[in-house]
Parts: structure tokens; sequence; C-alpha cells
């Protein structure tokens, strides 16, 4: 089954009937040297990024840098305020009177690194994004309650239908599909 | 297509466990989708829509009135300058806390029976933080100047006076009410996701498409999805503690007899978190009753949540007595006069209600045949929070209306506008409520696929 028309194609998207068998086969996917994989499930898998050979997210990091940030911002703000725009003693305190700053520093620190958890999580993942080719897999609503799913992709160098196939379906998949990149292209 | 297990009676004990395992990862998301992709809700729910809508109708009198007339249509006045809206603000706030307690401190301690209850307490913590916001932003009685409490550059050249808890609340409350909404939208984002591939009507299902922002499922998204939701649990863990002790700080730094405690941060968290946890089992005894959801939220929770109140109760308990201890070790005739009038004076019924409410009534869930009777707990839970607006009663208002000198010593009427607007916020809550378990799945289903899935594996 090689395609002429390589363009319109997202890849080989295969079924798998549990988590464990998902993992398994991404083992196997990776050991055959494909790189351009994903997999699709209802519940986190764990081990299944390591076993796809995906990187370690940088996410915890730029959470710790927009905490300091929040941190250092909310001092900077209250010195600013208080020692440089509207200097005034209350109840006797030096104008940088830093002890009072320390809950607004904490609140600070806490929604920044918070507003980079959340947006930093959406932005690395590149949501939203409402269309996807993958979605065009027949049962793929499944992969929301029960159906674990694994893609190879057709931009894969070592990318080859009828051998993918092959692989995915010796490693137990139960269904597996060509899928192109518009709803309307054939299968 | 998925079936349900069958009955209790086929070796399913609800007391020991917190998610029945016969289940299969479809049957259960058939079972918590089926209620928002459905068009109509059970009658009590409706019933309790409409009662909300009553009183509702009453907010908006209470609301309109005040902003024509201004806050002397409430009864503060001197001495008693912080009534009905400082005692519902520390209510509604302190109800808030146990939803990021059960979403974020159980999560962290990974406890297991925190999995089908954290949906619909979080969506509690957010719509108690917008109860409990209305009531300061009334109270300054020009809440269209309620940007004024923030730092920004203006033409009068003033800033807000950072070393006064009023400004931390400010701040800590605005941080807690977005961070609880960004946790709890992140929770829904897979569970939005199931709805939209689930939804028959077209319309349904753009709607849920979009605020799923096209989740798929991708292993990819899951790792970074997993990072976000733990770290925002190990943020909201220490936020939670901080808004209330804050709250707990606008009382304590002021020097009047029954505020000036040192106690009060940590007795104020301990409350709200007490209060909070009597709300969850007011809405969880009925929902769970009506939905047939005994099978995910079991006895085994409520055991466990009463456990959790029962310790708090406590800890409460300790509060008052450290009260009664600091008026006596202190020496301060204003301050021991002040305990003295809390128990003897012209308010002493709210005082010894408190005692009823929050002390000796709860001390019945030391027996498990009351932590695991659905129907006790209920009136229980609602007696608790009784006692608990009972508490920011006695503490706002006994402490105010006699401070140093009997020349200004005064009382407290609540008028029927602080009356409409506090029933019309618990309106307002209810509606809320009502209209999530309408749209949105009120137990998180990517959760207790996780569970089911973690469970069956140990077998």
């Amino acid at each position: 089954m090689k395609e002429t028309n390589n363009n319109s194609i997202y890849g080989v998207v295969a079924e798998f009937p549990d988590g464990e068998s998902l993992l398994a086969a991404a083992h196997r996917v990776r050991e055959a040297g494909y790189t351009a994989t994903d997999a699709f499930s209802p519940i986190p898998v764990h081990g299944l990024t390591e076993a796809l050979g995906i990187k370690p997210s940088k996410l915890a990091g730029l959470v710790l840098l927009g905490g300091i940030a929040g941190a250092f911002g909310g001092l900077g703000l209250q010195y600013a305020v208080s020692v440089e725009f509207y200097p005034h003693i209350v109840s006797g305190r030096p104008l940088f009177s830093w002890p009072s700053f320390v809950p607004v520093i904490f609140e600070a620190t806490v929604l920044i690194a918070a507003f980079a958890a959340v947006f930093g999580m959406f932005i690395l993942n590149r949501l939203p994004e409402p269309y996807h080719p993958v979605f065009n897999t027949p049962n793929f609503q499944k992969a929301s309650t029960d159906g674990f799913f694994l893609s190879i992709e057709a931009r894969d160098p070592k990318y080859d239908a009828s051998a993918v196939r092959a692989l995915l379906e010796k490693a137990g998949a139960v269904a597996v599909t060509e899928v192109g990149k518009h709803p309307d292209d054939p299968e | 297509m998925a079936h349900n297990p069958p009955g209790p009676e086929q070796g399913f004990v609800e007391v020991e466990t917190v998610l029945d395992e016969r289940h299969s990862m479809e049957s259960v998301t058939d079972k918590i989708s089926k209620i928002p992709l459905t068009p109509t809700l059970p009658r009590p729910i409706l019933a309790v829509g409409m009662l909300a809508l009553l009183l509702l109708g009453g907010l908006l009198p209470s609301v309109v009135i005040l902003l024509v007339e201004g806050t002397g249509v409430w009864g503060i006045n001197q001495p008693v300058g912080w009534g009905f809206a400082i005692i519902n603000f520390v209510w509604w706030i302190g109800i808030g806390h146990a939803g990021t307690l059960i979403s974020a401190i159980l999560l962290l301690l990974r406890q297991e029976w925190r999995t089908s209850i954290n949906r619909f307490a979080e969506t509690m913590t957010i719509f108690a933080v917008t109860c409990a916001g209305l009531f300061p932003a009334l109270h300054i009685g020009r809440p269209w100047l309620a940007y004024w409490l923030f730092p920004y550059p203006n033409v009068m050249e003033m800033w807000p006076q950072f070393r006064s808890p009023l400004i931390w609340d400010v701040v800590a409350v605005s941080t807690y009410a977005t961070v609880s909404i960004l946790f709890w939208f992140t929770g829904l984002i897979p569970d939005l996701a199931t709805l939209r591939d689930r939804a028959k009507n077209k319309f349904v299902k753009i709607g849920y498409g979009i605020a799923s922002m096209g989740w798929r499922g991708s292993a990819r998204h899951w790792q970074r999805y997993e990072i976000a939701y733990l770290l925002l649990a190990g943020l909201s863990t220490p936020l939670v503690v901080s808004v209330h002790s804050i709250v707990g700080l606008d009382f304590a730094v002021s020097v009047i007899p029954g505020w000036h405690v040192t106690i009060f941060p940590p007795y104020f968290v301990a409350g709200a978190i007490f209060s909070g946890f009597a709300m969850v089992l007011t809405l969880s005894i009925p929902l769970r009753a009506l939905f047939g959801w005994k099978d995910m939220i079991t006895l085994n929770h409520l055991n466990n949540i009463s456990k959790v109140m029962l310790a708090t109760c406590l800890m409460v308990l300790y509060g008052y007595g450290m009260e009664i201890f600091f008026a006596w070790y202190s020496a301060s005739e204003y301050e021991g006069y002040m305990k003295f009038n809390r128990m003897y004076g012209p308010y002493w019924w709210s005082y010894w209600s408190l005692i009823l409410c929050n002390g000796v009534i709860p001390q019945l869930l030391w027996f498990k045949k009351v932590r695991t009777s659905p129907v006790i707990l209920f009136f229980l839970s609602i007696v608790i929070n009784i006692g608990m607006w009972l508490e920011r009663f006695v503490i706002v208002i006994t402490s105010l209306h006699r401070d140093f000198l009997p020349s200004s010593w005064g009382m407290y009427y609540p008028t029927k506008y602080d009356w409409g607007l506090y029933l019309g916020t618990i309106g307002l809550f209810l509606f809320l409520m009502v209209g999530a378990i309408k749209v949105l799945p009120m137990i998180s289903q990517f959760e207790v696929r996780e569970l089911l899935h973690k469970k069956q594996r140990k077998h």
C-alpha cells in the first residue's frame, strides 16, 4: 500500500485493548527505530513517555522561574510603592519594613508560579488545538473513555505504511488504520 | 453497552472501599457523563434550583437599595462597624477551603478517597469564594471603585498601604480565587474532552469541544499535564493556609479585646476546614443518593470526612479554650471583661449556641455508627455550618460592641437588608451549584478511571 499522495496522510494509528499492551507496543515501536510517534490514552499511562523516548518536560523549570519572578515582582512592587511613590510612616516602622511585605510576596510567588504552570502547560502542549488529524481515526472518541491508541506519523523517516501496519499488528493492536490529514481524505 | 455493576448485596462493602472495583472504565465514565449530557435534572435538584431563584430574588433588592441608599441600610454603626458583611465573608471563605484541601493537600498525601469528591468540592470552593467576594465589595459602599484597592498608577497619586492585613487580604483572596479557578479548569480539561466525544447534539459537542481546547490524551500532553497538576497542588497547599491565616490577621493585628490574640491564624484555618468539610457533606450526601453514586462516594468517604471534621472540631475547641486562657493569663481587665461579656452579656445566647453546635454536638462523631450514617451526618453538617457562622458572629459582634470605654458601648441589630443579602448569597451559591451539576461532570472522570485502573492492577 505505497502511497503516491503521501502529503495527505497523517500516519498509521493503532488501537490497543489496554494500557499494558499499549506500553509494550510503544517499546517495540521505539526499538524498531520510529521517532515520530505518539500515544493517546484516557488516563496517564506511567512509563509511556520513557517508552516512546519523549524527553522530560521543561515545565517544572518554567514554574520555578515564574515563582522567582513573582517573589521579586511582589517585593519590588511593595518597595517601590512604600519607599518611592508614596512614602509615609505607619506605626513607627521604617519605610522599607520588609517583614510586613512577606504575605504579599508569598501571594505573588504563588500567583505567578500558578500562571506559569497552567499557561506554560497550554503553550508547550500547543493547546487550544481544536482540530488534529488523529481525530479522524475510527473509534477515536474512545480515547477519552477506555481506548488506547498509538500513532506513527508519515513524516517519520522510516515510515512505510505496510511495514508499520505489520509491526503494530504483531504488537497486539486490535485495529490499525491509515489516517488522512483531513476528514474527507480516503483511508 | 456499558452496564452498572450489580447491587450492593453482591459483594460490595461500602464501608471498606472508596470505589466499587467491579466497574469498568467505560461504566464509570458512562455513569458520570450521563448527568450533564441528559437534558433534564432530577426533580429534587430542580426544586433546589427554584428555591435558589427565590433567594436570588431577595438578593437583587438588597443590593440595589444598598447601592442607592448606602451602607446605612445595614445594621452597622458605631461601635459595631463590621457586621454581617464580614461575618458572611469569613464564613463563605472558610467553606471554600475544604475544596482546596481535598483537591490539593489530599492529592499530595496520596489519599485515594479524595478522587471522587474533589471535583464538586473544588466547584463549591469557587462559588463560595464568589459569594464571599460580594461582601467586602459591597461593604466599601461604592463597589465600582473597588479597583482602588489594587496598586496602579493614578492621577490621585495614591497607593495601597502594604503594611495592613486588609491589603494582604485583598491580594490573598484574589490570588486564591484565581488559582482555584486555574486548578479547577485544569482538572476539567480531560473530562470536557470526554463529554465532547460523547455528546450527541451538535451544539453541545461544539461547546464542550471549545471548552476542552482540543484535548486528545496525547502522551506528551499527559506528561506536562501531570506536572502542572501536581505543581498546582503543591502551590495551593500553602496558599490555602495563608489565605485564612491572613483573614485571621485582619482581626488579630488590631488592639480590640477579643481580637488581640496570636492564636487567630491557625484557629481560623482549622475552623475553615471544619466548616468546609461540613459543607462537602451537606452537598455530597443528597447528591450520592440522587444520582446513585454510592459506588463512588462510599460510606468510607463519609467516615473519612467525619474524621477530619472531628479533628478540626477539637482544634477549634482548643482555640476557644485558649481564648479563655489568654483572657485570664494576660491579667488584662478588658480581655477578662470581653470573655465574661461573651458568656453572660447581651449576646450570651450566641456564645452558648456556638459551643453547643461546634463543641458538644460534633462529639457524636466519635461513634462509627454516626460517621457511617448519611442521615445523621447530613443534619450534623448543617448544625456545624450554623455553628461556624455563630463563631464569626461571636468574634465580630461581641468583640466590637463593648470595647474599652462604656461610653462607646452599643448594640448591633441586623436589618432586613443584611438578611436579604446573606440569604441571597446562599441562593446564588445553590443556583451556581445546580448549574454546574447540569453542565459539568461533578466527579472527576479521568481520576476515577485512573484509580480504578490502579486498584484492579493490584489483584
